[in-house]
């Protein structure tokens, strides 16, 4: 990292807490345009309660459709944020700091993002409850055989530890927002940071729980999407499902996706809250751009190596799926659009510095990599189960309803619904991790030249 | 009750001083304390290093959590016993995953619970505080009896502090 901005710790104050302390002019419509898409999406889906999963594009043999492509779509974009914070974390890399939080709080909103759609799909979502073991009365348990009770474990054990790892990293910027604020607000903040008051042990704990909890997450993101994948890994009867490949396939499917979403969100925040382009600076676009050359390109082969494998047994319905999936209409069509969206548009422009320090370019290039990220579940989950298997006799397609169309855009709503609600209230840029990298760089003069240099224990 | 005063410095160095003069006055580890905006290495003041046991925590809340996710297995398939295809009612591979995330799940649990209590939170009474802390200042605290409070703030202001304050405890 050769440029920054030096700030003194009131500085960092003012512009990562102007959000907060001053509502911007957008924010008011930005957040009742989210909350009405999150309203028609829930009418939606009483609509769909009162009348039956019938009203949706689900039929034989294609049971599974925009729900769940848009789960696993949601649960790769949570993998971002605790990714790129704990590892960047455990690595000290410096150029970390103002993105953690960002990501740490994507991690959680589209993991709950996540959760709605299996509720959704489920069709009788009263009846979730069933998945946890409480019936004492009738001796009656869930079967922990099942992948549809593993994902519950998984999923929840995640969001309640990207929860907590937010959270207690939240205390000390919550004590800055306390101090600058005065009333009931000042006491509410009070009350939220716990009485935080900034001594040597408070520092102490909070420096290791952010190395701890980084090593404790890590483990747990690699079993989520694992899990994830083996909902469909598991099922013998589906060519394009079983496959050994498809956990760490599904994880760096996941990274790629969830770290092209952090960068969508830094450009964002970097245009519409005033004074973020102090902090967020180019030249960390600059690093997840070469971060995201590397992912995608990991990412890449192992697409390249389940198809391969596939193939290489030459067995029938194998190849009949992959010619389903590449060659029959709309199916090419949306793999060709996959292929150039997640990999061959976005890949060659990031080659490029002038681009990865270009915050439309940016923009555009990682929002094209998770529509290709999208089409990939499609692709993955629908044309699999178009065709007639062992255990079906049907041969099938799937059209989304309107419906469906409509839940699946509450789920979007919802994401940047909490993330508009949690900028309001609280910093989505660490404010003490901004200062500690400000009061512990220095400038040491090489040769001729002076280049900024990180001090550290 | 015991009193409790602050002194503010906007130098790391006239900070660590006044923690110096506060130990040759005879003032105990526990007396005085110094609170920062931001974390800086341990030592900078030439204060002592905490001692805590956070690294215990997350160890007894996995084992704690290793421990539920068996009984929720385990305990599941007993109570109600599925026999698929003579295969054994107690499947290892599926209960290792649901074993695994409790066991994940109690270690970062207990981790947090870990923090808040080494970190001695939550903490009703702020004592001497200046929000200033937050923007940048180094505040030196000394919580002592009435009768010695009156020496530390003189410690206080001699070594040059921008402000002083007190509060109670």
């Amino acid at each position: 990292m050769q440029e920054h901005i030096q700030l003194n710790q009131k500085e960092i104050n003012d512009i990562s807490l102007s959000p907060i302390l001053e509502t911007p002019k957008w924010w008011l419509p930005a957040v009742l345009i989210t909350f009405g898409f999150i309203v028609t999406g829930l009418a939606a889906f009483f609509y769909m309660v009162y009348h039956g999963l019938g009203v949706t594009g689900l039929n034989r043999p294609v049971f599974w459709g925009f729900f769940i492509v848009n789960f696993v779509f949601w649960i790769g974009i949570s993998h971002a944020g605790i990714m790129i914070s704990a590892i960047l974390r455990l690595t000290q890399a410096e150029w970390r700091r103002p993105i953690t939080r960002a990501a740490e709080v994507l991690t959680v909103f589209s993991l709950m993002a996540a959760l709605h759609t299996p509720l959704f799909h489920v069709g009788r979502p009263w009846r979730t409850y069933w998945v946890f073991p409480y019936d004492f009365s009738r001796g009656v348990w869930p079967n922990v055989r099942s992948p549809f009770v593993w994902d519950p474990s998984a999923v929840g054990t995640y969001l309640i530890a990207s929860t907590l790892f937010v959270i207690i990293c939240l205390l000390p910027d919550l004590a800055i927002i306390r101090d600058r604020t005065t009333g009931l607000r000042s006491k509410i903040y009070g009350i939220l940071c716990l009485g935080w008051r900034g001594t040597p042990r408070q520092w102490k704990m909070q420096t290791i729980v952010g190395i701890l909890l980084s090593a404790l997450v890590l483990p747990v993101f690699v079993s989520v999407h694992s899990i994830v994948s083996w909902d469909f890994a598991v099922i013998a009867g589906v060519e394009g499902w079983h496959s050994t490949i498809f956990a760490p396939y599904f994880i760096i499917g996941a990274i790629h996706s969830g770290v092209s979403a952090v960068a969508t969100f830094m450009v964002v925040m970097m245009w519409v809250w005033k004074g973020n382009d102090k902090i967020l600076r180019p030249d960390h676009l600059d690093a997840i751009g070469r971060l995201l050359i590397i992912v995608a390109t990991t990412w890449f082969l192992f697409l390249f190596l389940e198809v391969a494998f596939a193939l290489f047994t030459l067995e029938r319905p194998e190849i009949a799926l992959r010619e389903l999936q590449f060659f029959k209409w709309p199916f090419s069509g949306l793999f060709i659009l996959f292929l150039l969206t997640s990999y061959f548009i976005p890949v060659p422009m990031w080659m490029f510095k002038n681009v990865r320090r270009s915050l439309p370019l940016m923009f555009i290039s990682t929002i094209l990599v998770n529509v290709g990220m999208w089409l990939e579940r499609f692709l993955i989950i629908v044309p699999s189960l178009s065709r007639k298997t062992p255990f079906a006799f049907d041969w099938g397609s799937y059209t989304p309803s309107i419906v469906e169309i409509l839940i699946v855009t509450e789920t979007f709503a919802f994401v940047i619904f909490g993330l508009l609600l949690f900028s309001k209230f609280f910093p989505l840029i660490p404010l003490f991790d901004i200062k500690e990298g400000m009061v512990f760089r220095d400038e040491i003069k090489i040769g001729r030249r002076t280049v900024p240099a990180s001090i550290r224990e | 009750m015991k009193r409790s005063i602050i002194g503010l410095f906007l130098d790391e160095n006239l900070a660590a001083d006044a923690l110096d003069d506060l130990r040759k006055a005879g003032y105990e580890m526990d007396e005085y304390e110094v609170l920062t905006g931001l974390p800086y290495p341990e030592g900078t003041f030439g204060e002592d290093e905490p001692k805590h046991k956070l690294y215990r925590w997350p160890l007894f809340g996995a084992v704690c959590g290793f421990i539920m996710g068996f009984m929720i297995t385990a305990g599941t398939q007993v109570a109600y016993p599925l026999v698929t295809g003579g295969k054994p009612v107690l499947g290892v591979p599926p209960m290792a995953i649901i074993m695994y995330e409790g066991t994940m799940l109690g270690a970062i649990i207990f981790t947090i619970i870990g923090v808040v209590f080494e970190s001695r939170l939550p903490r009703i009474f702020m004592g001497a505080y200046d929000t200033r802390i937050t923007e940048g200042y180094i505040g030196v605290t000394v919580t002592t009896s009435e009768d010695k409070i009156e020496e530390a703030e003189k410690i206080l202001k001699n070594i040059g502090a921008e402000d002083i304050k007190r509060g109670w405890e």
